[in-house]
């Protein structure tokens, strides 16, 4: 057999990154104000990616000079890696300087997320706290490039034994048993009607509101939006129980259905 | 048309081999014509367990290759003259097996034989995929330790997803659970799985549990299925299980726990 170690794998993935929502287009205004944030927290700010924001700028049609914000902001020590809602100019000037522009996420303000549910849906405006998920790998695409990717909903009646994998672009019900050895996925929720001894890992692709409902909690590995517990971390009171597993401040919450 | 049946388990040494000698048998005692063919090619067995490994002529490469007829690799068991055996090459490994020529081995048996037993050798590799990928029904052989039944826990995924009932979309494959080597002092003393517990993983029709006994190795040294002990346990509970799978309703012996234990084991199931 010929050994294949391959080259590169892409991966869809979400990370983290402030937002700096800009008001003014006062280059001396904004740096003063910036190292009297850096100043509250230099560690927090060090070298981190940032997201610039330019809605705000553009209601109140300021023009900018993006190249030297863009500088003003690497000397200050940020790490700028994209723009969203900036004009045609400023995207193109962003796309010049090697800076994503984010065109999912035009629409709508800014909410804080609840803990109440919301359903995920390219089509609808995405629920964002201030800190907004970017998705990774991203190019600076055309706005509308992306289709709408339709969410199905898969249901399973058979069990799902060891070894097998089952993946759901929606929402996953199965009501059988899922054997240790089994990995189901979803992007969106996942609920099972019985045992779970296998891997459950839900919002794969970082949707941070999705959960996990199962019968009788045995699982291997339970995951959200890529933050997992394995079974030797999960709490002995709710194993073998009825259980809703969800995500508050990255941390995954496994609380008792009665 | 030919029933057939794949003996199965992913894990080695659990007793495939001897479970399908003596269902082979078993089936070929009650009158009907059986066909047992070695799927484990390059580790033949089977003839040895059915003691006919000196009138080894041609083997199941042979036919799939064209070099030989069915009629003339199958040998006709002495003790039973409605059994016949197709054993595996032993020079030879599993790369040797078609998929085609499979195919075109179990339709040519098909047709004037009642049931065909596959026995598959252990793992999940290509002997074992084409042993079951014919199949109607599915003997499941566990032991009762947790790396046999997460073994055939895996297998039962395979053969509800690779055989060729489910690329068709036909009614998938019948799956029967048999527990072997069950040693109910040792379940009692917590060493061993219980059949409850083998049963919440697997949750399958339970066949038969097929005790430990000294009588199945001496058995397959004399190349006597040990079904033909019958006064042997192993022998006996084999029995049952051919008469199970033939649709008799049978009680389930050697469990040796209490009727309350049993009661609730059976009881709540369909």
């Amino acid at each position: 057999m010929v050994n294949t170690s391959p080259t590169l794998e892409f991966k869809s993935s979400t990370f983290f990154a402030p937002i700096l929502i800009l008001y003014t287009n006062d280059m001396i205004a904004i740096e003063q104000t910036l190292y009297e944030k850096i100043n509250l927290a230099p560690d927090f700010f060090k070298d981190s990616p940032l997201m610039i924001d330019l809605r705000e700028l553009n209601k109140l049609n300021l023009d900018l000079d993006f190249s030297q914000l863009a500088q003003l902001l690497r000397r200050v020590g940020f790490f700028p890696v994209g723009i969203r809602g900036g004009n045609e100019q400023q995207n193109k000037q962003a796309r010049a300087l090697s800076l994503p522009i984010d065109t999912v996420r035009e629409l709508g303000n800014p909410i804080i997320i609840g803990e109440t549910q919301k359903q995920e849906n390219t089509q609808q405006p995405l629920t964002q706290p201030e800190v907004a998920a970017i998705k990774e790998p991203k190019e600076p695409v055309q706005p509308a490039a992306i289709p709408p990717v339709s969410a199905t909903t898969i249901l399973v009646t058979q069990p799902i034994r060891s070894g097998q994998r089952i993946y759901a672009s929606g929402d996953l019900i199965i009501l059988s048993q899922v054997s240790a050895g089994a990995e189901i996925m979803a992007e969106g929720n996942i609920h099972v009607y019985n045992t779970l001894r296998g891997r459950a890992l839900a919002g794969v692709h970082g949707n941070t509101a999705a959960r996990i409902f199962c019968f009788d909690l045995q699982a291997e590995l339970i995951s959200i939006a890529g933050d997992y517990k394995t079974s030797e971390d999960l709490n002995k009171q709710t194993y073998s129980s009825p259980v809703q597993i969800y995500l508050q401040n990255h941390a995954l919450i496994i609380k008792e259905i009665a | 048309m030919a029933r057939i049946i794949v003996v199965t388990s992913g894990k080695g040494g659990v007793g495939k081999t001897t479970t399908s000698a003596a269902i082979a048998m078993g089936l070929a005692k009650r009158g009907h014509k059986t066909a047992v063919i070695d799927f484990d090619v390059g580790l033949r067995n089977l003839d040895l367990i059915l003691g006919c490994e000196r009138r080894v002529v041609y083997d199941f490469i042979n036919v799939i290759n064209g070099e030989a007829s069915l009629n003339q690799a199958l040998i006709r068991d002495k003790n039973c003259n409605l059994l016949y055996i197709l054993p595996a090459s032993q020079t030879r490994d599993k790369d040797a097996l078609t998929h085609e020529g499979v195919g075109k081995v179990l339709d040519e048996l098909s047709k004037d034989f009642g049931y065909i037993v596959c026995d598959s050798p252990a793992g999940i590799e290509k002997g074992a995929n084409l042993a079951l990928y014919f199949a109607d029904d599915a003997f499941v052989v566990t032991n009762p330790e947790i790396s046999s039944v997460r073994d055939s826990d895996r297998m039962l995924g395979i053969l509800s997803s690779k055989s060729r009932r489910a690329e068709r979309n036909e009614e998938p494959i019948k799956e029967y659970l048999l527990l072997t080597r069950y040693d109910a002092d040792r379940v009692k003393l917590g060493e061993m799985l219980s059949l409850e517990d083998v049963q919440e993983i697997l949750s399958l029709e339970l066949l038969g549990i097929i005790p430990e006994s000294k009588s199945v190795l001496s058995a397959s040294n004399a190349g006597i299925p040990v079904i033909l002990d019958e006064k042997s346990e192993a022998g006996q509970a084999y029995a049952d299980v051919v008469a199970r799978y033939l649709g008799e309703k049978l009680p389930h012996r050697f469990i040796d726990g209490k009727q309350g234990f049993l009661r609730r084991l059976f009881g709540g199931r369909k």
